[in-house]
């Protein structure tokens, strides 16, 4: 199963590549991966999905813990949380089939961005299974095109978020 | 400090900064200065380092200045040097490399540093900020290279920012679980102007450390601690990084616990306490392991179950209920699941736990006197039954002779720097430590060549120390460059090559589980000791008979220079105990018994 984890992070350079070094340096591949500024500019929000083997979830939940950019990373996979994606996708049709396509569209919950003599664009948002579905039955109308965007997912508990106090400078060294 | 005053900077006069410089307070300098103020700030008095193009501005505001700078003659070795510092003292050890291969060379020794846990800080000069990205002179992409290699590091972007960056990274160095840190300088910003205001505080919001550890947990395990019939400490490098031996020492006394140190932790037991096992592993004692297998409670302090430490997980102490402190929360957990995680710095933690241990202890101490004493009497059993292998012989060194006599003549206080190979094991073996800070070793990375620099640094640290670097002839002649800083700088640093003509423990593994095939591990050519030594302009000489050894190292220790002591030692020796790779650490192969002459 995969693995759901959001992380606030320093909206900083090299930020992203510390979060995702974590998942690479032990050989997982990312399977999707969303960011975005935060209300504070100078934070960032990020969600990810990986396969990592159940034994070492907390583990890399941990490492990201630990890096100094990061100010909260927490797996959601098993938590109560939302998890939401958009796809557009374009699908060719033959003219017979377009009132059926609008159809299922409508089916779906999705928005037609663009209609022309070949087909459609269409953008749909939901759930990530739901949108493998909305996929599969408008591939069987003819050639499509799709671009995911990758899952954002919010915990729907509130965690309390814990940060370091500032420090006196420079710290006195041990003797 | 000699930042030019104000009054008398050739800046270009009326120029719209100037106008808002002179509104502003604090002395005008330039980023090279404003790091060395920064440098005297944090205590640093020594640093080791190679200039090149884009540091030629700080090394030019070094040449006013008074902190001492040590050229090395190899980057990587002004890394191994500065941790070696950091070892012996506790303090965060100070390199700096130019950009490009400088850096590059600088990647192994903070590698190093990043797995045994080692403050340091490490400053590397960048191309000038115009051409990053361009592909220019000795541009390197530092920040990315080193991302994985540091605890954490930084790209300084403007004048502005420097100083505060400088004491953040000394602070992540040192603080919470050491690590290295580096910080990538472009060349302008050395050469920037600017005002300099010190800082005062440090708000890194997202970095975490936890020092205290939980009461009620610490509670707990101090009921466990008495409950048990077999407890046994497991105290790793986190006691020396946290100076905690104190503590330990005191914990290992009320809770009536024998101990075993990892190699990363040799000294923080004294080891000559009574309670004193030794240590666990792959090349660890009989008794420890056996000790570490067969014990109803596991203490685990500042350790991170190693591979080499636990062998095999799953039969890795499967009596034990386990007690882990470590500073580091993504430890506690990693490779064996505790009963009792407790995440604080474990000097913090001990003090605690030493309390509640002495409060329970005349609810407890009486109950389970008995098992204990029986346990004790088992591993004191272990230990007469199988210690190390000493063997000695009338016509050539044995190694583990050599590390003998080196022992008898530390007597427990001096440093041992090692390099990495069978001296290294033969050394943790023998040599008796009776401080912490006194053995500083490659422990986690194992990178050959650590010896000689760490020693160097060792040396600088403690002059008041008698410093060994313990080589291999296969360390020794990756550090030999070096040989020449040691002669600028007079470093009294006795090196002990213990040669056997190969690399041995490549060797030794090529022969117990590679059928013998040796491969690629013929060291024949090795320079004349005494002549290269000589070529440096200090003492060296060559000894090949045991009977040698005592005087041979007894001169090395009275030359007042540095001395390089080449040991032909016995070429086929394994060390021994063994533990196979991932094999269970109770099964330990030894040495076949020694054939009976007839």
């Amino acid at each position: 199963m995969l693995q759901t984890i959001t992380i606030l992070l320093e909206n900083r350079p090299g930020a992203l590549l510390r979060v995702t070094g974590v998942l690479s340096a032990r050989g997982y591949n990312i399977e999707t991966l969303t960011v975005a500024k935060t209300l504070d500019p100078e934070l960032s929000r990020m969600t990810i999905t990986v396969d990592v083997e159940d034994r070492l979830r907390g583990q890399v939940v941990k490492q990201m813990n630990k890096l100094i950019n990061v100010l909260q990373a927490t797996d959601l996979t098993d938590a109560p949380a939302v998890i939401r994606e958009m796809v557009l996708l374009r699908v060719r049709c033959p003219q017979e089939s377009r009132t059926s396509v609008l159809k299922e569209a409508e089916i779906f919950h999705t928005r037609v961005i663009d209609s022309s003599t070949e087909g459609f664009a269409i953008e749909a948002t939901g759930d990530p299974e739901k949108l493998d579905e909305f996929i599969d039955v408008m591939r069987s109308y003819g050639e499509i095109e799709v671009v995911r965007s990758g899952g954002v997912a919010m915990s729907l508990e509130t965690k309390k978020l814990r940060l370091q106090p500032p420090v006196q400078a420079p710290i006195p060294q041990a003797s | 400090m000699q930042a030019p005053d104000v009054s008398s900077t050739n800046g270009t006069p009326g120029s719209a900064s100037n106008t808002v410089i002179a509104k502003q307070t604090g002395k005008l300098m330039t980023g090279a200065e404003m790091l060395l103020e920064c440098l005297a700030r944090e205590g640093v008095d020594v640093f080791f380092g190679y200039p090149g193009g884009v540091t030629i501005p700080f090394y030019d505001a070094l040449y006013d200045h008074h902190i001492k700078h040590i050229l090395v003659r190899h980057e990587e070795n002004a890394c191994f040097a500065a941790e070696g510092y950091a070892r012996a003292t506790g303090k965060v050890g100070v390199c700096c490399a130019t950009s490009g291969p400088g850096a590059t060379n600088l990647v192994t020794g903070l590698v190093d540093a990043m797995m045994d846990s080692i403050p340091l800080v490490a400053i590397t000069g960048q191309v000038h900020s115009k051409l990053i990205g361009s592909d220019a002179f000795q541009e390197a992409d530092t920040f990315g290279i080193t991302r994985p290699a540091t605890k954490h590091n930084f790209m300084v972007k403007t004048l502005a920012e420097l100083p505060q960056i400088v004491h953040e990274a000394f602070y992540i160095a040192a603080s919470g679980r050491p690590g290295p840190v580096l910080v990538d300088i472009p060349k302008d910003v050395f050469q920037a102007r600017g005002h300099y205001t010190p800082v005062d505080t440090i708000h890194l919001p997202g970095y975490k450390v936890f020092t205290e550890g939980h009461t009620g947990q610490i509670r707990r395990a101090a009921q466990l601690i008495w409950e048990a019939e077999r407890p046994l400490v497991y105290a790793g490098g986190g006691i020396i990084a946290a100076n905690g031996s104190a503590e330990l020492t005191e914990f290992v006394e009320l809770a009536d616990s024998p101990a075993v140190t990892t190699l990363m932790a040799l000294g923080a037991l004294s080891a000559s306490h009574p309670n004193y096992i030794s240590m666990p592993g792959m090349h660890g004692s009989y008794a420890a392991n056996m000790a570490m297998t067969e014990c109803d409670l596991l203490i685990a302090l500042g350790t991170r179950f190693d591979d080499r430490v636990t062998g095999s997980l799953h039969t890795f102490a499967r009596h034990a209920r386990v007690i882990h402190v470590d500073i580091d929360p993504a430890e506690v957990g990693k490779n064996r699941n505790p009963d009792i995680p407790i995440v604080g710095d474990v000097k913090r933690v001990l003090q605690k736990l030493n309390k509640v241990v002495q409060e329970l202890a005349p609810e407890f101490s009486a109950k389970h006197a008995p098992a204990r004493a029986a346990w004790w009497t088992k591993v004191r059993g272990w230990m007469a039954e199988r210690p190390y292998d000493r063997p000695h012989a009338e016509n050539e060194i044995k190694p583990q002779h050599l590390m003998d006599e080196i022992d008898r003549l530390s007597g427990g206080q001096a440093i041992v720097c090692s390099d990495v190979g069978q001296h290294q094991m033969w050394a943790a073996q023998l040599i008796r430590f009776n401080e912490p800070r006194l053995w500083i070793n490659s422990g986690g990375l194992g990178a050959m060549g650590f010896g000689v620099p760490s020693a160097m640094g060792a040396q600088l640290a403690r002059p008041d120390k008698l410093v060994f670097a313990i080589c291999g002839d296969g360390g020794f002649q990756m550090s030999i460059p070096e040989l020449a800083t040691i002669a600028t700088h007079a470093l009294p640093v006795k090196i002990i090559c213990m040669n056997n003509g190969v690399l041995g423990m490549v060797r030794q593994w090529q022969t117990l589980f590679y059928n013998n095939r040796l491969s690629a591990i013929d060291l024949q050519c090795f320079p004349d000791a005494a002549k290269l030594a000589a070529a440096y302009g200090f003492q060296g000489r060559t000894i090949d008979k045991p009977w040698q050894l005592t005087e041979a190292l007894q001169e090395a220790i009275n030359a007042p220079g540095p001395y390089l002591l080449n040991v032909m030692v016995t070429p086929d020796e394994n060390v021994y105990p063994m533990v196979p790779a991932g094999g269970a650490i109770n099964e330990m192969v030894f040495a076949p018994a020694a054939p009976v002459a007839v």
